[in-house]
């Protein structure tokens, strides 16, 4: 969470409603706070990090995430299911030829059950208004130059389905080792502001 | 919350479709950018319920596919190179042709 996030606005009307439910006797502080741990457990983009190392290091399982990530998931130990609903997991592949970025314009959708919470920036106004329409511009912003001749598709995240984007791998890596290959994956990269 | 067997596709992969043009008081997932705008059936993710329908505490939400379907930039905005792809219920979406345009 941010230094900033007790003084949003939002945060402290979510505070107020849960105080007067809390009052209300209909929920507790320690019921709420069990639910937020059980959701954000082991939610991390380390979790992403090894879903793109291991489809580097596997073709196969490459082919099967693209497919059904939900199905994929276990073969690394994970799953879709650890949130308040199991979610569909849609995983698009960067390729020489097109790049994927993702958004979410209604909200702030985001697999927070199997990532985490999404970073600042992807719930704010700027980033959710700009991507969609000048998605280069924004990367740029992001210190991201890509090539011209790389398309870009933006995935507006507007129904239940929740994205994450499989990087490339960079050029020079043959000899690492999954777990060296994990280690160069960002959350930037796994959302599409970053190349990995 | 009973739940309604979902609707056949009406829709498949490669089909061009058109976002209606609503403009409706209720909780919906058509955004405004999108509405009225002509995009392809890129896939068919699954069934759910209606989220307009689940906003306003229907008894029975429609249980509708769920198509991601990609916009052109230029389609959209009037500019740009790249494409914007959306998940749209079923209804959110009407059949396409060009040559039905007048």
């Amino acid at each position: 969470m941010s230094g900033t996030h007790a003084g949003n606005p939002i945060a402290a009307r979510v505070r107020r409603l849960e105080e007067r439910l809390v009052a209300g006797g209909l929920v507790t502080d320690g019921e709420l706070d069990a639910v937020l741990a059980s959701v954000l457990r082991g939610a991390t983009p380390l979790n992403g990090a090894r879903i793109a190392a291991r489809a580097w290091s596997d073709e196969g399982f490459r082919e099967r995430l693209l497919a059904d990530a939900g199905a994929a998931l276990p073969e690394v130990g994970l799953s879709m299911a650890g949130g308040l609903q199991e979610q569909r997991l849609k995983v698009v592949a960067n390729t020489p030829e097109t790049h994927n970025v993702l958004v979410c314009t209604l909200c702030s959708c985001y697999p927070v059950a199997l990532l985490g919470p999404s970073p600042s920036w992807y719930k704010s106004e700027a980033y959710r208004s700009r991507v969609v329409r000048e998605p280069r511009s924004v990367l740029t912003e992001f210190g991201f130059e890509l090539p011209e001749t790389t398309a870009v598709t933006v995935w507006d995240s507007s129904a239940e389905s929740r994205y994450m984007v499989l990087p490339r791998r960079p050029d020079g890596t043959e000899g690492l080792s999954e777990d060296e290959l994990a280690g160069l994956v960002t959350r930037e990269g796994l959302i599409g502001t970053a190349a990995v | 919350m009973a739940e309604r067997e979902a609707l056949p596709a009406q829709f498949a992969p490669g089909d061009q479709v058109r976002a209606v043009a609503v403009d409706p008081d209720w909780h919906t997932r058509l955004p405004t950018y999108a509405r009225g705008r002509i995009g392809r059936v890129v896939s068919v993710t699954g069934s759910w319920p209606l989220a307009d329908d689940v906003a306003r505490r229907r008894e029975e939400p429609r249980v509708e596919p769920v198509y991601t379907v990609a916009f052109a930039a230029r389609d959209l905005w009037g500019e740009g190179g790249h494409e914007v792809t959306l998940d749209l219920w079923q209804s959110y979406l009407e059949p396409y042709a060009p040559n039905e345009e007048a």
